[in-house]
């Protein structure tokens, strides 16, 4: 990767499977939450989940609105605390460390260069008044990048990368249309080839065709970098797409999980037949 | 203590009452041991409007002696409203000899310029800050900006480097160009000129900063250093300019830019005037020197 070379520091993983744990080496999970429980006074935001995301797979966390998805994004991505349960992070040294006991530096080191975040607003995850080429550039520099010509270039190839005209470097975020902000962002995260990446309904607010075309680009670049990826969604459609392994969360709790044309095939929770058949035949 | 009978009401030495000097004092003493780090304290409202140095006239009042030589210079000179405001005061209400000779003040309060002439070991130079935080205007929440102190995150400050160049081609910040305290803390020089920058590097003076309005001190010890940020490729510069002073003739020294007609006739002169007094009593003469604008 063209990155490797301007985190130098940071060791690069010799070799990823694209296939979910096909390889030998890879026996421990990447990240494995366990009966983690965020509760919002007396209400439920999860409960007592527990789900092993492994190195270059796709994990897809459906259900309805409010049935708890996106706390348990937060708490297993160290955005939220959860009330009790642990998670649990493998580095790049193969050392496994719980996430809420590592110091706040170190959380936020690993958060810009092994994790990626991408906001279902992308306003959220960009600052939008600096250019293209600065928001790909921040975590590069972050990270101790002090060479222009060099972040520039990396930031050039990356928005290439996610179908934005080069030209466009110099431009803000606010000139940018909602499909090319989202683009924009995961550049921004992937700037620093990261081995997880968390998303939040990235396709959420999108016409239907840049849905698409967001969601082959998004195919396209988890298969050649081997990306571990959590993507929250209420659209299965998007879950079919990108996801090898489902989970269905309703009310907090974590109802059937599986291999995602499984689930999607033949669910077996009440609640996930609904689902699934209350999805429009176009 | 020291003031004169007088029918006016009188005030405890140099304005401020012992407790508040104490106060004060014990964040300047923190701030010099944390080098770069902004000491909050409790800021006192003072006989002028916020935006005309309240914070350096707290450190100034809080540092001062019956023994000190005041000089006070706003962008480089001792006889604008402010510089001469404040050194009125702190004749009035500490009874300090004052000075506009930079080599012979122990104290010199500054607005945005450090004097020409290198200063030395006991003087303090005193800073007055409008903005102390360097990333506000990157990060507006102030948690925020206190926790990337905290853990050193400070990638947001090349950030805005970057966007100079990308849209300027040059590193377009020219004051309160961020800097690098020993090694640790990035700190905002108040608006001096980055020309000025280099001379905070291992000054032999203290320097002290006083935002009133944001209730920071912060400080600069004698010998410590101070990097202006910079990327590898476009490295840090000074303004260059390309006449010398049209009255002292001096090169190499910061210049302010005064139009003198409405025909296009400007000329450019020190912007520290004591050093430009100096030189021309020295014998140096600029181009201007001569004429009418000289005398």
């Amino acid at each position: 990767m063209t990155v490797a070379g301007s985190v130098s520091h940071i060791e690069e993983p010799v070799d990823r499977p694209a296939i979910p744990a096909a390889d030998a080496t890879e026996e421990k999970p990447l990240l494995s939450a366990s009966g983690v429980s965020k509760f919002y006074g007396s209400r439920i935001g999860c409960e007592d989940v527990s789900i092993d995301i492994w190195p270059g797979e796709v994990l897809a966390v459906v259900g309805e609105s409010g049935s708890g998805k996106t706390t348990l994004l937060n708490c297993i991505s160290t955005r939220l605390m959860p009330t009790t349960g642990t998670v649990t992070y493998r580095m790049r040294d193969g050392q496994t460390r719980d996430l809420y006991r590592m110091g706040e530096a170190e959380r936020r080191f690993l958060m810009r260069t092994d994790w990626g975040f991408v906001h279902q607003n992308p306003a959220d995850g960009l600052r939008m008044t600096v250019s293209a080429g600065a928001n790909v550039g921040e975590r590069l520099m972050a990270t101790g990048a002090r060479h222009y010509g060099d972040i520039r270039a990396t930031a050039g190839d990356w928005l290439g990368r996610v179908e934005i005209a080069e030209d466009r470097i110099d431009d803000q975020p606010r000139a940018f249309s909602g499909g090319m902000r989202q683009r924009l962002q995961i550049a921004r995260n992937l700037v620093t080839g990261p081995r997880l990446v968390f998303m939040d309904e990235p396709t959420g607010g999108l016409d239907v065709s840049v849905q698409a075309r967001l969601l082959d680009l998004l195919r396209g670049l988890v298969t050649d970098l081997g990306l571990a990826v959590v993507v929250v969604t209420h659209d299965l459609a998007v879950a079919r797409l990108l996801s090898h392994r489902m989970v269905v969360m309703k009310d907090g709790r974590v109802i059937e999980t599986g291999l995602t044309d499984r689930v999607l095939d033949d669910p077996r929770a009440p609640y996930t037949q609904l689902l699934v058949s209350s999805i429009l035949q176009a | 203590m020291t003031m004169q009978p007088t029918d006016l009401a009188t005030y405890n030495f140099a304005y401020l009452d012992e407790q508040t000097k104490r106060m004060i004092r014990r964040a300047i003493l923190k701030a010099i041991a944390i080098p770069g780090y902004q000491v909050p304290f409790a800021s006192r409202e003072m006989p002028m409007p916020y935006g005309w140095g309240t914070g350096g006239v707290q450190v100034t009042a809080s540092i001062i002696g019956p023994d000190d030589t005041l000089k006070v210079i706003d962008q480089g000179a001792d006889d604008t409203t402010n510089a001469v405001s404040i050194r009125a005061f702190f004749a009035k209400v500490a009874e300090v000899s004052t000075t506009t000779s930079t080599a012979d003040a122990t104290i010199i309060q500054t607005r945005h310029r450090i004097p020409e002439e290198k200063l030395g070991e006991g003087q303090i130079l005193v800073y007055q800050v409008p903005i102390p935080e360097p990333l506000r205007f990157l990060e507006p929440r102030e948690t925020e900006t206190r926790k990337m102190h905290a853990l050193e995150d400070y990638g947001l400050m090349h950030v805005k480097l970057y966007e100079d160049i990308a849209r300027n081609g040059h590193i377009a910040t020219t004051y309160a160009y961020p800097v690098k305290i020993e090694g640790r803390y990035v700190m905002d020089p108040s608006p001096t000129p980055k020309f000025d920058n280099p001379k905070m590097d291992q000054s032999e003076a203290l320097q002290l900063f006083g935002a009133g309005r944001e209730k920071r001190i912060y400080a600069v010890p004698p010998y410590t250093s101070v990097v202006s940020l910079d990327f590898e490729d476009y490295p840090f510069e000074v303004n260059r300019f390309d006449q010398p002073c049209a009255l002292c003739g001096a090169e190499g020294v910061y210049l302010d830019e005064v139009v003198l007609d409405d025909r296009g006739g400007r000329m450019f002169v020190c912007s520290d005037t004591d050093h430009c007094e100096k030189r021309r009593a020295a014998g140096h003469k600029g181009t201007m020197a001569g004429g009418e604008i000289g005398q």
